[in-house]
């Protein structure tokens, strides 16, 4: 068991292009479910549509990046639009489930082998890459010697995506310390009080749901950006899940809970799944075959991922920097 | 059979047609069932061939089509018409010995075949390199745009529809009953479908084989035990997780967040033991249909949908009619005042537990039985299950019901009209369309949705 490497692999995932990826879409999801209790499942779907906008319009119309970005911000907020005008008027578990369908239903239509002529289907789109790579100022891989690493794409992704991420961030604060965000606050914590003090509460859910699913968009363009790809598996439902496990784990409405969640919780996936890997590796793996092979360990990060989120719902719902006091969990 | 068919047209040489299809022709009736070609007694190279509908099992004689025979460079050098069996025969001009090793096209008139059909194949080159008649085969219809009528095709895609729906009703009552007891929306509903059809395969996969009277009948059994340890599972379930959740006073939403988790820990669970590949029975896998006009319907198909019914028939009385049933419809009201009349609401709660996750196990076998399953399959028809909830009201019982059969239908109704990729996107925007007219669903009362 090389433990060296458990730690620099975990490291390396923990503050690398993925957790960006996450944290932004916890981030959106700390908008929708930390501050104004809504329920939204289907995060992936934001992230799909804004990064297959990114990429189409460098792919299809031979546009810049910059104008794919504006078009995915478009097609995000009509998105929030469509998905909220029939839900946000219903109980929260509604929007939950009309959300992870939209999710589904984007997820399928965009993959379909009908129009992989044009969005490539299952196998996804690539040859955007060029213009955001030709600005990459990092030539070599960065990193600290012996303990961790990158290469200078990766590294490139990162410098943007964690730069978006404080951006992020500051808005959030600024926001949630608004009166606007107060609203906010109180439609989670009691939606008919703030009604009768004269709030239209329809209209700031639907901003709610808008303003976080722009930041899923973020995500959504921060993953095309890390893979030089985007494919329908990069947004499947679970990622919705992960995403939620994140903002669980650093706690819910708080500004850095994602930034926290998204890094303790990559850490720990790639220290469970390197570990198990090792521990199955070789020609007489510490794990006897009988009971695990390659293929089970690669299984085991998401058994107890499943297992953490359970226990972390149970037992500490405000997650670790979460106040329980603020936060009544049970949304409307 | 069409594999056979086409392995038969590579044979293409008459003295070697295997026995099997001789078989075959020989039942038939010669007036209107395609025939087999009989070899012409002389010494001269004769193209024998036959023009069978495929559309039609055994295939159909297209009598009155035109075939002609071209030369490598173009020239016509023979013509015959299809007979009243759908053979036809062309004899080549001059000695055997002229055309061997020499190559002809065979083609068909398309205008001369009848006016809904259309040939898979209008055209074969064949070369005579023994000197012996050469057989063509053309098979018309099935790959052709022209299809069966909307109605046949309507009718052939309602019997998978109503195989569909009464799998999906199983699932979605349980999901039902459990909401409306406990309020939980259970993402890990799923699960418990997968649950059932892994313990099918379980006990299909135990060493020897169940019996009775010389009828093998150990994934029937199977069936059976999904029930009853899916009902068990349930109570497992309910037991060690959700009941403890309860009287700490866990709210729903963590709780549904919980369910997640559990759905990701259940399906992982199941891969590792199970595999991820996707499996069959032993049995039922490749059943012949009956013909029962122009639809094909397989024996297995018609016993799930009785059974289903059946079930369902007998759950819904259940509910209705019994004692067991008026407390759970009184606690899914109220459960402050259900319990406050001396209902036992944890009992009721419990029941539902077993009897919702037993109707899910049962609903996964039966799923795994007609179109095989593998880890995921109550994940991936979680959505729909819950589409079927939602559209016929949140936690009412015959609105489930309702709703899992215009889902169950609609998915594969609606593959008349749209690519059948699109089938599960067209449940899931007729939900959301639902949604919008009418939010409390078709079988819903207003004031239940806050």
């Amino acid at each position: 068991m090389d433990f060296n490497d458990l730690l620099t692999g975990s490291l390396q995932q923990a503050l690398g292009p993925t957790a960006v990826v996450y944290c932004l879409a916890a981030i959106g999801l700390n908008i929708h479910f930390g501050y104004t209790g809504l329920l939204n499942f289907g995060q992936a779907g934001f992230m799909m549509v804004a990064g297959y906008a990114m990429v189409t319009m460098s792919t299809i119309w031979g546009g810049s990046l910059w104008l794919g970005v504006l078009v995915g911000i478009v097609l995000t907020v009509i998105l929030a639009l469509l998905l909220g005008v029939p839900t946000l008027r219903l109980r929260a578990d509604y929007l939950a489930i009309v959300t992870i369908a939209a999710a589904e239903i984007i997820r399928q239509v965009i993959s379909a082998a009908k129009f992989s002529d044009k969005l490539g289907g299952q196998d996804g789109l690539t040859g955007f890459i060029k213009p955001f790579r030709e600005v990459n100022p990092f030539s070599e891989p960065v990193g600290i010697d012996g303990l961790v690493r990158w290469g200078p794409n990766d590294f490139w992704v990162m410098t943007v995506g964690w730069s978006l991420v404080a951006v992020s961030c500051l808005v959030v604060w600024l926001l949630m310390r608004s009166p606007w965000g107060r609203v906010l606050k109180s439609i989670r914590e009691d939606e008919d009080a703030v009604r009768s003090l004269g709030k239209n509460v329809y209209a700031y859910k639907m901003q709610s749901l808008i303003i976080g699913g722009l930041f899923g968009a973020l995500a959504g363009f921060v993953v095309a950006l890390r893979s030089a790809t985007v494919g329908p598996s990069f947004f499947a439902t679970d990622v919705t899940f992960f995403a939620y496990t994140v903002l669980l784990i650093g706690g819910a409405a708080r500004v850095l809970g994602p930034v926290a969640g998204a890094v303790i919780f990559w850490f720990l996936i790639t220290v469970l799944d390197l570990f198990f890997g090792q521990a199955t590796a070789g020609a007489n793996p510490i794990i006897p075959a009988s009971i695990m092979n390659d293929t089970q360990a690669s299984l085991m990060r998401l058994i107890f991922m499943g297992l953490g989120l359970m226990l972390l719902m149970v037992f500490r719902p405000q997650g670790l920097f979460g106040d329980r006091r603020e936060l009544a969990i049970d949304a409307r | 059979m069409r594999l056979i068919a086409l392995a038969l047209m590579m044979l293409a040489l008459l003295g070697l047609a295997p026995p099997a299809h001789a078989d075959v022709a020989t039942g038939q009736d010669a007036a209107t069932r395609c025939a087999l070609v009989k070899p012409t007694d002389d010494d001269t190279i004769s193209i024998l061939g036959r023009i069978c509908d495929r559309r039609q099992r055994p295939p159909l004689a297209v009598p009155g089509v035109t075939v002609s025979v071209e030369d490598a460079d173009g020239n016509q050098i023979g013509e015959a018409t299809s007979a009243e069996d759908g053979t036809f025969v062309i004899d080549l001009p001059g000695t055997a010995i002229e055309h061997l090793g020499k190559s002809y096209t065979v083609t068909l008139d398309e205008s001369t075949l009848p006016e809904d059909t259309k040939p898979e194949i209008s055209s074969r080159t064949l070369t005579i390199n023994i000197d012996n008649d050469q057989t063509v085969l053309f098979p018309i219809g099935d790959a052709g745009p022209v299809k069966p009528g909307k109605f046949t095709e309507a009718m052939q895609l309602m019997v998978g529809g109503l195989v569909f729906s009464v799998v999906l009703a199983m699932a979605a009552l349980g999901l039902s009953m459990i909401f409306g007891t406990t309020g939980l929306t259970n993402f890990s509903h799923g699960e418990l479908v997968t649950f059932g059809a892994l313990v099918a395969f379980f006990i299909d996969r135990l060493p020897g084989r169940i019996e009775i009277g010389g009828a093998e009948i150990t994934v029937i059994v199977g069936v059976i035990a999904a029930f009853v340890v899916g009902g068990v599972f349930g109570w497992l379930n309910d037991a060690a997780l959700w009941r403890p959740l309860r009287s700490r006073g866990t709210g729903l939403v963590a709780m549904m967040i919980v369910s997640i988790g559990l759905s990701l820990f259940l399906r992982n669970i199941y891969q590792y033991f199970a595999g991820a590949q996707s499996r069959n029975y032993s049995q039922y896998g490749a059943v012949a249909p009956w013909q029962i006009g122009d639809i094909l319907l397989t024996p297995k198909e018609l016993v799930v949908i009785l059974l289903g019914l059946a079930v369902l028939v007998m759950t819904t009385s259940l509910l209705q009619f019994t004692r067991l049933g008026k407390a759970t419809r009184a606690v899914s009201d109220n459960p402050g005042l259900a319990s406050a009349t001396g209902i036992n609401v944890e009992r009721v709660i419990r029941i539902v537990w077993v009897g919702g996750a037993a109707l899910a196990g049962l609903a996964g076998a039966l799923l795994g039985v007609t179109q095989g399953f593998d880890f995921q399959i109550g994940f991936r028809i979680l959505l729909l299950t819950f589409a079927a909830v939602v559209l016929g009201g949140l936690g009412t019982i015959w609105g489930a019901i309702v709703g899992a059969f215009v889902i169950g239908l609609f998915t594969e109704l609606s593959t008349l009209f749209v690519d059948p990729e699109f089938k599960f996107v067209g449940a899931l925007l007729l939900l959301i369309v639902i949604l919008l007219i009418r939010p409390q669903g078709l079988l819903g009362r207003a004031q239940r949705i806050g």
